[in-house]
């Protein structure tokens, strides 16, 4: 290419600047097209892998790792192996759950909880259904950098806690212990707790899950001191395994009155949620949905694949599914 | 907000000091001196009582019955013949308008897999144009620009971006301009819509995204929207000026050789406006292009994304990355607009072009055409080679950069975080916040009194009643104190800056790209890597805002540096000033009300950034917005907050303009 144009300039040299250009675009259609250069014609000859009777799914994809894995998976089994066209659409939960209102999405497939909107989506405008468990089981509670258990093995029982709070003043705690708070798209009754557990802690809000990560990051960097609200499956905790403190264990009811809240949060069996007339068509692609079920440490590898190794969510789902074509085989349907 | 509308008035002269200003300042800073220690007395001796505190999972019963109207809302959105009707067309149009920028650049259209034009007709249609509109230097600044993003690996991303804003600048066009020219007009349709427009510049875009979503559906026509109600006051405020500030002298004389109003407008007001309206469309474009990332998260496609999802897994390079696409498809978008209308300007009575360069615009559209036919016929000239892409290697040294900051600075930062906390945003912070918040508002309202007079006054106790109506005024006062703080900084930092730029043409060449990168680059780049240097704190959130709002109030006091006469400041100069005499005797003073309004824009800029400060630590109105846009039982109480932050913005903005105004005209 480089001569071809080079060519050009040594003609055109000392004529007109339009025959010139002329020049310059003519030599430059006769060299490419005589080099062999694919056109797009020919790259279009392969026809869209089966447009089966599938139709479409439109599928939200809440912004943590986890739930992309989980994603990625079910389109890439939708559309290689059942043929259907998939929309992701990049949503955050509340607006996801609007979307079964307008019929703009269709299937969920790591719901959090989210008792509210169950209540204002299922029971009340009754435009969506539930789809049975996603799998990996979501806890929420306290977290404490790997660093500290081992230098304080006894920091993991909250009720030594306060003789720890020194440690944690930060310049946002206000001169008591500082305790991370932090995305705030889960629910967190932490002032509650540590009003009614007598700790010696101030809550601060980090206000993303990036900001809880980075401190996480940082306090086992430098062994600095960090206690905060995290959760699991995380794609986090497999780069530093963050430890769990034990808050008194969490009973049925215990957190019916947010304010009077003594106990841990309960876990949440992560469940999908899908769009009411898409399960009543019951198609090809809502059986994949309601079948579609793995383990915690199946989406940490895939989690994983995306975090740690750097690649694209529809890679890591090609990897896992190669490797796992029998677990798949369970979820197609019958 | 509003100021940015005024044209700089003809600089006075510096006045001879008088006598009787002087004689009048101190008595103002003795009242300043005495509000402020009543103030501490009072706060000091009454601390914590009466604070109106409300917790981050709390809620008043406003806050409740806002959520439960949205929900109503949406619930009756199926039968509702205002969203079958009326909202659903204006859904498609908008629609149709993306779709078609999006065909011809951005998505496999018209039965092809490939946009109508590829890369290579891109590059060749944006260069000519650019060439016709500007200058061959612009033209050539276009070419590199747009293949330095395709060397990115970012080429189909930016052109999903560049879609996006294009259809958004263009209903922004559509609607702006004749509302601008209406109310250039009409005195009292400008007076209606100034204060819709701060709504709609102030109120953070977080807390009308899930709304929009219900009201145009989840697509590429809400985040079109979103971007429009963002971007679309510039372009009306300045169309409006242009129009509004015709000299008098030439719209009389039309109006003496019998020319009505339509006739006045057309052929007098509309040309002298014209170089005041491609500012402003040039601001809407800026605006719209800085929406990419939050347009994402309704899964508006493009750069945005990248941002976004690179932030789930903590991958600064990536997102630096997406980031630097998106500041290079910002400067390419700023020269060309600003020199396009340079040349209107220039354009009055220059001569037609000569036979060479109608020669050369027909050789450049033969070549355009030629590159358009090969974009759309060979693969190499549609899809951008990945082959060639340097965007990894621009990942790992950003990751690089950030990683050696984050192990080698972060002991030293930390410290000048706690420090600067300390001794600066805590005790301030706890005079707002611990006072009762009676003791508060009088003083603040005391203050704005001294600065601004009656105006001022009556500014200040509207938007402080109102923040207590709305029920968050223990967070709004810290919001208040981080806002301050920032602003204060931003200002130090940006008139020294400007003083720079503005006596000097090198160092304003060597310091400009920098405050572009730095006022387009999308915050979300640059959170992770101040997270590890300054922990999640109300400090990263300061720092986060100064970045943001330095670029702009730098800009303006640089050019009102600049815009001081040569021969004034030779004229000192040569009676013997030493060069800090020139700046505080001669440059500064003369340019007094660009720092008037470069103190406006800082506010302003900073308050824009609260939202993001929620992001990092800041807690308070921010996080009260963030945590309204996750969850539904805090949207009620999240749209309060967006609601106080444009009550702040209006009240810091009312004040200093009121405050300027004094200074400007001592009675």
């Amino acid at each position: 290419m480089l001569t071809v144009v080079h060519r050009g300039r040594a003609r055109g040299a000392g004529r007109r600047r339009v025959v010139r250009t002329g020049a310059v675009a003519a030599v430059l259609s006769l060299g490419l097209s005589g080099c062999g250069a694919s056109t797009i014609e020919e790259s279009t000859d392969a026809p869209a892998a089966g447009a089966g009777d599938c139709g479409t799914i439109n599928l939200a994809v809440n912004p943590w790792v986890g739930y992309e894995a989980d994603a990625a998976v079910v389109a890439e089994v939708a559309t290689t192996q059942l043929g259907c066209t998939v929309e992701q659409k990049n949503l955050k939960e509340e607006v996801s759950w609007q979307g079964f209102a307008t019929g703009e999405v269709d299937v969920i497939l790591e719901n959090w909880g989210h008792e509210d909107l169950k209540q204002q989506y299922i029971e009340e405008q009754q435009v969506a259904v539930e789809a049975g468990p996603t799998g990996p089981t979501g806890e929420i509670g306290w977290y404490v950098p790997p660093w500290m258990v081992e230098q304080y093995p006894d920091i993991t029982d909250w009720t030594k806690l306060n003789g720890y709070a020194d440690l944690f003043e930060t310049s946002e705690s206000g001169g008591k212990g500082q305790l991370l708070d932090g995305d705030p798209s889960f629910v967190t009754n932490d002032e509650a707790l540590v009003a009614n557990l007598g700790l010696d802690f101030q809550v601060v809000y980090a206000g993303s899950e990036a900001a809880l990560i980075t401190s996480f990051r940082q306090a086992q960097a430098d062994r600095t001191p960090l206690i905060g609200y995290f959760y699991s499956p995380q794609w986090f905790l497999s780069e530093v395994p963050l430890v769990k403190v034990d808050l008194p264990p969490y009973t049925e009811g215990c957190d019916a009155d947010p304010e009077k809240v003594a106990c841990d949060y309960p876990t949440y069996a992560l469940d999908k949620i899908v769009r009411a007339d898409f399960a009543e068509e019951n198609g090809p692609g809502y059986q994949l949905v309601k079948n579609f079920s793995w383990s915690n440490d199946d989406q940490n590898l895939v989690a994983r694949y995306i975090a740690q190794d750097g690649m694209t969510p529809a890679d890591a789902a090609k990897k896992w599914i190669a490797a796992n074509q029998d677990k798949v085989d369970a979820w197609l349907p019958t | 907000m509003t100021a940015v509308l005024e044209r700089p008035p003809p600089a006075p002269a510096p006045e001879p000091p008088a006598p009787r200003r002087t004689a009048r300042l101190p008595r103002r800073a003795l009242a300043v001196a005495a509000v402020l220690l009543a103030w501490v007395l009072l706060g000091a001796l009454l601390r914590g009582r009466q604070t109106l505190a409300l917790g981050p999972a709390e809620l008043s019963p406003l806050h409740r019955g806002l959520s439960e109207v949205t929900d109503s809302i949406g619930a009756g959105r199926a039968t509702n013949p205002l969203f079958t009707h009326g909202f659903d067309v204006v859904r498609q149009v908008v629609d149709a308008v993306v779709t078609l920028f999006q065909d011809v650049i951005a998505q496999p259209s018209f039965g092809r897999p490939v946009p109508v034009l590829g890369w290579l007709g891109v590059v060749a249609v944006a260069v000519l144009l650019a060439a016709l509109a500007a200058s061959w230097r612009v033209a050539l600044l276009t070419g590199a620009g747009l293949v330095t993003v395709g060397l990115q690996g970012l080429w189909t991303e930016s052109m999903e971006t560049l879609a996006l804003t294009l259809a958004a600048v263009l209903v922004c066009l559509l609607i702006g301009i004749p509302l601008g020219i209406w109310a250039g007009v009409s005195h009292r349709v400008h007076r209606v819509l100034t204060p819709v427009l701060d709504v709609m510049q102030t109120m953070p875009s977080l807390v009308y995204l899930a709304p929009l979503t219900l009201v145009f559906l989840i697509g590429p026509a809400s985040a079109t929207i979103a971007t429009i109600v963002y971007a679309v006051p510039p372009v009306i405020r300045l169309t409006a000026a242009g129009v509004r500030e015709a000299p008098a002298g030439v719209v009389e004389a039309a109006r003496s050789v019998g020319a009505d109003r339509w006739q006045t407008l057309r052929t007098v007001r509309l040309p002298l406006a014209r170089q005041l309206v491609v500012t402003g469309v040039n601001q809407t474009i800026m605006a719209a292009l800085s929406m990419a990332t939050i347009a994402a998260l309704i899964n508006a496609p493009g750069l945005g994304q990248t941002v976004l999802q690179a932030l789930e897994t903590l991958d600064v390079g990536t997102a630096f990355n997406a980031g630097l696409a998106i500041v290079v498809l910002a400067v390419l978008l700023d020269r060309a607009t600003s020199a396009a209308s340079a040349r209107v300007a220039r354009r009055r009575g220059a001569p037609a072009r000569g036979p060479w360069g109608r020669a050369a615009v027909g050789a450049g559209v033969v070549l355009t055409l030629v590159a358009v036919w090969f974009s759309r016929t060979y693969v190499w000239a549609a899809q951008f080679p990945a082959e060639a892409s340097v965007g990894p290697r621009i990942a790992d040294a950003a990751d690089a950069v950030s990683a050696w900051a984050q192990t080698n600075l972060s002991a030293l930062t930390l410290e000048f975080k706690d420090a600067a906390t300390e001794s600066v945003l805590n005790p301030l912070q706890t005079l707002l916040t611990d006072s009762p918040w009676w003791v508060t508002g009088g003083a603040l309202v005391a203050l704005a009194g001294l600065a601004g007079g009656r105006r001022a006054v009556v500014a200040a106790v509207v938007c402080l009643g109102l923040l207590i109506a709305l029920g968050l005024w223990e967070d709004s006062m810290t919001t208040l104190a981080s806002t301050l703080v920032a602003t204060v900084l931003t200002l130090s930092l940006g008139v020294t800056a400007g003083v720079a730029m503005g006596r000097s043409a090198r160092v304003d060449a060597a310091v400009r790209p920098f405050l572009d990168a730095a006022q387009s680059m999308p915050p979300f780049v640059y959170l992770v890597p101040f997270l590890a240097l300054f922990a999640a704190s109300r400090f990263t959130a300061i720092l986060a805002a100064v970045v943001y709002a330095v670029p702009v109030t730098t800009k303006i006091v640089a050019d009102g540096i600049r815009a001081v006469p040569v021969e004034t400041v030779e004229a000192a100069t040569s009676a013997g000033s030493t060069r800090w005499q020139v700046v505080t005797k001669v440059q500064l003073p003369m340019s007094r009300h660009a720092l008037a309004l470069a103190a406006n824009q800082g506010l302003i800029y900073v308050l824009a950034m609260v939202v993001v400060g929620g992001l990092v630590g800041a807690g308070a109105l921010g996080y009260d917005v963030v945590a309204g846009f996750s969850q539904s039982t805090l949207y009620g109480k999240g749209l309060a907050a967006g609601a106080s932050i444009v009550l702040l913005g209006v009240l810091l903005d009312r004040v200093t303009q009121a405050a300027a105004a004094r200074t400007r005209a001592p009675a």
